[in-house]
């Protein structure tokens, strides 16, 4: 089968719906592609914290505040233009989705702001109860079903972007309910399809978040950026089995009503920890990346919890005020059989955002003229380190220029496309045979085991080196073709396809982390701790022949003082 | 403890067959974990749809659970039979996999 559209939106998460109404607000058709559903996969509709914007209803506030301190908190890396950009203009979408009806949480008449860890003060936005990412999805599908000229369609997996004469012109995709290959022609791509989450063991996303857009960024000859920047967040939940919550989500019960962490001997161990930072995290003793530190240290030290992380003790906070507080989620819970008063709930680091990703320009238009990025699937305006909060604000703010300077290019543009260009994308999805080949959803898990120990919070020379080995191994293991194809939703087919992406991503996370001999926001380096200033620079990840290519930015804070 | 999976399966068109998988588990393991445990164990063939996996926020892993409409996601695993069927009143995909989404987000639109 094959399409047309003036802009191809690939990922229907809050970025790409954002996109997809700019883009036809703009006067362009659009197709809006997920490989699950619209506007439920992805990372978005799981959310249940806050949105950072500097409106200024709790306090007077300036956008100019909430730069410094997304610029402090990237530890000197962030790309100014692009976190300025998020800065400045997320009041306005913030105030569009009001419009919209999100339902932002008010206090008495104006919108409630909190003050989240890293912040100079309340600036972040939510929706009652813990609902932020289901609001948010289901208001953005209300305006796509109201906006003219986007198509929609579900069960799309992007195969490989299109390109001719160094153009974006389209994409190859296989539709994952019949199995059959589709062409896309489009004058412009943009790629919306979040984080990496998913290559690691113990991970806050969805299924979906295998890094799909920066592999189809380095396919396309595009570049990306910050890539061994994964961040962890310290508190994951671990066990007892909880299901449908967030496993963020004692990260504002911990802010609210305090929350002791404890080691297998009952030892509240935080303050054995405590470092001199200067930027503490609001009320907690210690920042997110020496909570993971501590954790971590406690489970190697054969102190950690029976699931492998630590205590969560709420048991001092009395049941009135836990009900006060939370009462819908403490519902939620004792369906899940929990009760805070009498239990400890086990956590543990889990992996939960990338600042790295796709390397864009203001217009968040990739080295590739017609390739676009934006969302999580941009690197760059969050450092070595995001701001708590600045997710969704970057997927608004990032989506809606994405989606007005794709329409723009692509209603000046002729058409592009060419058979010839996507033969190779269409021969490889045809190739596939029914073979014999080791299990991949086990591979898919031995990957994720793999990222975990050697390529998580706490890195050296040797762990990512035999990373690297075994993902060149795997990589040679899972072969140029398809183990088969054509068949209604193939599970085998998206495991291959998955990991046809996924090793290529977590090479490009594993060799400039390898690089980086210092530690600096996300990236620590356990025989390199401390923080360089020789290494204020971005590494940059392309493809060349095949395999992950590194280069070095300029020193950023040289250039600066220049 | 051991969970019994009895799961009816095929693709559209062809008389379904019944499945047995066993899986071992913990408590207060949902279904899902144990589909997703049959394909790395046993049958890696096995087509059902899931994306938020723990959250309940996607709605996609709708199946029939021991004749009830539920979540694969957050109905729990338990001791002995339990017994998968894909959504009655939808089309069928494979297996598990049923055509959920609305018909204007559809690739062919709303057959
Ligand atoms: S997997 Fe998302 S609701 Fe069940």
């Amino acid at each position: 089968m094959h399409l047309e559209t003036d802009v191809l939106v690939i990922g229907a998460g809050g970025a790409g719906m954002y996109a997809a109404l700019e883009a036809s607000k703009a006067g362009a058709s659009v197709i809006l592609a997920d490989r699950s559903l619209i506007g439920r996969g992805g990372a978005t509709v799981m959310a249940q914290m806050t949105v950072a914007a500097a409106l200024g209803e709790q306090t007077p506030d300036s956008w100019e505040y909430h730069l410094s301190d997304t610029l402090a908190a990237g530890r000197g890396l962030c790309d100014e233009r692009l976190a300025a950009m998020l800065c400045r203009e997320g009041p306005m979408r913030i105030r569009e989705m009001d419009a919209w009806k999100v339902g932002w949480a008010r206090n008495g008449d104006h919108i409630a702001q909190i003050h989240a860890p890293g912040h100079d003060r309340p600036r972040c936005v939510y929706v009652d109860v813990l609902a932020t990412g289901p609001a948010v999805s289901r208001t953005l599908r209300t305006q796509l079903n109201l906006a003219s000229h986007i198509r929609r369609i579900g069960d799309l997996a992007i195969v490989d972007i299109v390109v001719r004469d160094g153009i974006a012109c389209g994409a190859v995709a296989v539709h994952l309910a019949t199995g059959e290959p589709v062409t896309i022609a489009a004058k412009s791509v943009i790629i919306a399809t979040g984080g990496l989450t998913r290559l690691y063991r113990r991970n806050s996303a969805s299924f979906n978040m295998g890094g799909d857009g920066y592999a189809l960024a380095l396919r396309a000859g595009a570049e990306l950026i910050d890539m061994e920047f994964v961040q962890f967040f310290p508190i994951g939940h671990l066990a007892p089995r909880l299901v449908g919550m967030d496993p963020i989500m004692w990260d504002p019960f911990r802010y609210k009503l305090g929350g002791k962490l404890l080691n297998s001997e009952m030892h509240e161990f935080e303050d054995d920890y405590a470092a001199q930072d200067a930027r503490s995290d609001g009320n907690y003793v210690l920042t997110r990346d020496r909570a993971t530190y501590a954790i971590t240290k406690e489970v190697e030290l054969g102190r950690g919890s029976p699931a492998g992380g630590a205590y969560l003790s709420f048991k001092h906070v009395p049941d009135a005020e836990l009900r006060r507080s939370f009462g819908p989620v403490i519902d939620k819970l004792a369906a899940n059989g929990i009760d805070l008063t009498k239990q400890l709930i086990e956590v543990a680091p889990i992996a939960h955002y990338h600042m790295g990703g796709v390397r864009v320009d203001e217009s968040m238009q990739t080295g590739i003229p017609g390739l676009y990025a934006c969302g999580e699937a941009v690197g760059g305006a969050n450092g070595a380190n995001r701001l708590s909060g600045n997710a969704i604000t970057e997927a608004f703010v990032f989506g809606a220029r994405a989606g007005q300077c794709a329409a723009k290019s692509a209603l000046q543009a002729g058409a592009h496309w060419s058979n010839e260009a996507a033969a190779p994308a269409l021969d490889m999805l045809r190739s596939g045979a029914k073979h014999d080949t080791p299990n991949l959803a086990v591979a898919v898990t031995d990957l994720q085991a793999l990222m975990a120990d050697k390529v998580g919070p706490f890195r050296t020379e040797e762990k990512l080196a035999e990373a690297i080995v075994e993902i060149d191994r795997m990589t040679g293991e899972l072969g140029a073709a398809p183990p088969s194809s054509g068949q209604s939703f193939d599970p085998e087919l998206i495991d291959w396809l998955d990991l046809r992406n996924m090793l290529q991503v977590a090479k490009a996370v594993a060799v400039p982390a390898l690089a980086r001999t210092e530690s600096r926001g996300a990236h620590q380096r356990d025989d390199h701790p401390g923080l360089d200033e020789a290494w204020t620079l971005n590494q940059i990840i392309s493809l060349s022949g095949g395999d992950i290519s590194l280069a070095r930015g300029a020193n950023i804070s040289k250039k600066a003082s220049a | 403890m051991k969970a019994i999976l009895e799961i009816k399966r095929g693709l559209p068109g062809a008389e379904p067959t019944v499945e047995t998988f066993e899986v071992a588990f913990e408590h207060g393991q949902s279904i899902l974990d144990g589909l997703r445990a049959v394909r790395r164990e046993t049958d890696p063939t096995l087509a059902f749809r899931f994306a938020c996996i723990n959250a309940n926020a996607c709605k996609e892993c709708m199946m029939l659970i021991d004749g009830k409409v539920d979540y694969a996601c957050t109905v729990r695993l338990k001791e002995g039979v339990t017994k998968l069927a894909p959504l009655p009143k939808k089309a069928l995909v494979r297996d598990l996999v049923t055509e959920i989404a609305p018909p204007d987000e559809r690739l062919h639109g709303k057959s």
